[in-house]
């Protein structure tokens, strides 16, 4: 840590305490004084957001566990019996749903915040990696959570993904049947989904405290990027940032209300009204937003096995981002190149969640009649002596068939392939490349504005509001 | 070297340096061993109560009346929580199932492996894929099924044609008991 500061028990009992159990001084030294850069803009808030969201899960979660009855006949029932008839039980649940939304959009920034800053490289590897495991467990715990409801979705959504397993080699029927407890999704798999989707939240709490354990050796990084060379480059965490992250906190709860009391079943889908049926697949399976961009990851690869590793690939790969960016500066700032792919990098995240949206089949693009496959009709229906009635008639219905088309499926395979191009080759090349722009001497030269730090380190700060 | 025997002669232990084994070392890789053992067996149990239960188990066998069906119709029932199709097949689709040259497939298996009588097909209706209904509204291309999740389609024999799906709809163990009554299971 950067600070000189030490916790001085004030009186009498709290230096008895604090020889018997130092939670004041862990209190005081990691929490109230801990020195913090000067600089943070409020895309360093959302660690704190997320940690509250955490928190509403977990209380709106216990809470909505008492009314909940994880029994397949009686599942769908109790939820409504908790949207009508438990006091305030349409709002915890909505608050929960919603939350769990929320989380998300929390979680999404505070990755692409840590990507832009470059918050993954030496010495944070560790941190960054124990974030893409909560990261994980989170996508976990919304899928085992979506399933409690049994519905049409919850039910189809279970058993699509748990089918992931079967595309394992040689043991994967057992495996998937070892999920289940059945031989397909069943009052077994809902009974234990409950039971895990209670217990992970806690293993997340237990891995964030980890992941601030791992942010407090290093301290946290910065907009600019650049080490913290002492006190003068640092604030203590109270009041400063406390004052800062609890504002950002009230501007997304503002978010959050509004999703919760004016559209709660924005996000939902209308498949997941009805109960779950073993008999009747929905038409069109679509997993919340949250996931989209990893089944349209999926679903652009025609084989299962391949498929399925492309999809945890996808979440894997970030683990090793701070070995395939091979650049040693840390922000986007002063990395010209590295920025502008920044945001392609983004819309092809959005577009690949756009895809996952759309049916595989959906045409983006009619390009007009595919001439090669008219043609082979009308040879086909020539070499088989047909007369020139029957040929015209096959003609015309290969005419009305035999379209070139550019699909949803199409522009996934293009975008999966630009995703995992991002990370390699491209970071992995890009760090050999770039000439990056001149680093700022301190961040409170840059802070202040004097010459060399503001011209190479972008506005001062008050600048940027 | 030093060798840890019991009466009877057996080594179960030996090192060239004397010094660095003694019998107390034996004794911390023995209880290390045996703990390691005992906390094994004590994880199964945790684990495999969460493999298909007696009463899951026992869902076994059923009966269907077949005799309602006409030609070109199908039927879904549910064995073992899971649908099974049950498609009387026309002479055509028949035709079309037979005479579908083998390395046109994706997984070759000839019509005659699937079927028992080659009027009727009987099939579980989850999409290898990844464990979605196929539909009968929509035969797809092969004039099979067509499944909505991720547009694997099947041909009159359940045979996977095209799209992501790695092998043929499953066909269960089943025989006819008379004419118009098939066991499934």
């Amino acid at each position: 840590m950067h600070g000189e500061y030490r916790y001085e028990p004030k009186n009498g009992f709290m230096k008895w305490l604090d020889s018997r159990l130092p939670i004041m001084r862990l209190l005081d030294e990691s929490v109230l004084q801990f020195p913090t850069p000067k600089n943070l803009n409020y895309w360093f808030t959302f660690g704190g957001i997320l940690t509250f969201m955490l928190a509403v899960q977990i209380v709106t979660g216990i809470v909505l566990a008492m009314h909940y009855v994880p029994q397949e006949t009686m599942a769908f029932d109790s939820v409504e019996h908790i949207m009508r008839d438990v006091n305030y039980g349409w709002l915890l649940r909505y608050a929960h749903s919603n939350g769990a939304s929320m989380f998300f959009v929390a979680v999404y920034v505070h990755i692409f915040r840590g990507l832009y800053y470059g918050s993954y490289k030496a010495p944070r590897e560790v941190l960054w990696i124990l974030g893409v495991i909560i990261y994980l467990l989170m996508m976990a715990t919304g899928f085992l959570g979506y399933t409690l409801p049994w519905g049409q979705m919850s039910f189809w959504g279970a058993t699509v993904i748990t089918n992931f397993f079967s595309a394992i080699p040689v043991v994967g029927d057992a495996v998937t049947q070892w999920l289940w407890g059945s031989f397909a999704v069943d009052n077994s798999t809902l009974q234990r989904f409950f039971s895990l989707h209670y217990l992970l939240p806690f293993v997340i709490a237990g891995v964030v405290v980890l992941h601030i354990w791992a942010l407090h050796v290093p301290g946290n990084n910065n907009p600019l990027g650049i080490d913290v060379k002492g006190p003068q480059d640092t604030v203590p965490f109270h009041p400063y940032y406390t004052v800062k992250d609890g504002f950002a906190l009230a501007v997304f709860v503002l978010f959050f209300a509004a999703l919760v009391f004016f559209a709660p079943n924005l996000l939902g889908n209308p498949d997941n009204f009805v109960p779950a049926n073993r008999l009747v697949t929905p038409m069109h399976i679509v997993p919340e937003w949250y996931y989209l961009p990893f089944y349209a990851i999926l679903r652009s690869v025609p084989s299962k096995l391949l498929g399925v590793i492309l999809l945890f690939g996808g979440i894997l790969v970030w683990a090793f981002l701070p070995w395939l960016d091979t650049s040693y500066v840390r922000s986007a700032r002063f990395r010209p190149i590295f920025r502008q792919l920044f945001w392609v990098f983004g819309v092809v995240c959005i577009g690949l969640g756009w895809c996952g949206a759309q049916t595989p089949d959906h045409v983006i693009v009619d390009l007009g009649p595919n001439m090669t496959a008219i043609n082979a009709a009308v040879d086909h229906a020539t070499k088989a002596g047909k007369t020139p009635e029957e040929i015209a008639a096959v003609q015309k219905s290969a005419e009305a068939s035999e379209r070139v088309t550019f699909a949803v499926v199409d522009l996934s395979r293009i975008l999966t392939i630009a995703y995992f191009a991002f990370f390699f080759p491209g970071l992995f090349l890009l760090g050999w490349v770039e000439t990056p722009l001149p680093l700022p001497e301190s961040i409170s030269k840059a802070v202040l504005g004097t010459r060399g730090g503001a011209a190479s380190g972008g506005r001062p700060l008050e600048q940027r509001g | 070297m030093i060798t840890i025997r019991r009466k009877k002669g057996l080594i179960l232990a030996h090192s060239t340096d004397d010094a660095s084994v003694t019998r107390r070392d034996f004794i911390y890789v023995a209880s290390g061993t045996m703990a390691a053992l005992g906390a094994a067996a004590a994880v199964w149990p945790l684990i495999d109560q969460m493999n298909p239960s007696a009463d899951t188990l026992a869902l076994k066998e059923i009966e269907v009346d077949l005799a309602s069906i006409v030609p070109g119709q199908q039927i879904t029932v549910e064995w073992r929580k899971k649908p099974v199709f049950i498609r009387r097949r026309t002479p055509d689709e028949i035709k079309q199932a037979e005479e579908t040259p083998l390395d046109e497939l994706k997984d070759p298996q000839a019509d005659s492996a699937r079927v028992q009588k080659p009027e009727w097909l009987i099939v579980v209706a989850i999409c290898t894929h990844l464990g979605c209904i196929p539909s009968k509204d929509m035969k797809g291309e092969y004039g099979g099924w067509l499944c909505p999740c991720h547009g694997s389609q099947y041909d009159t024999s359940g045979r996977i044609r095209k799209g992501p799906a790695p092998n043929n709809l499953a066909v269960p163990a089943y025989k006819f008991l008379s004419d118009t009554k098939v066991q499934i299971g």
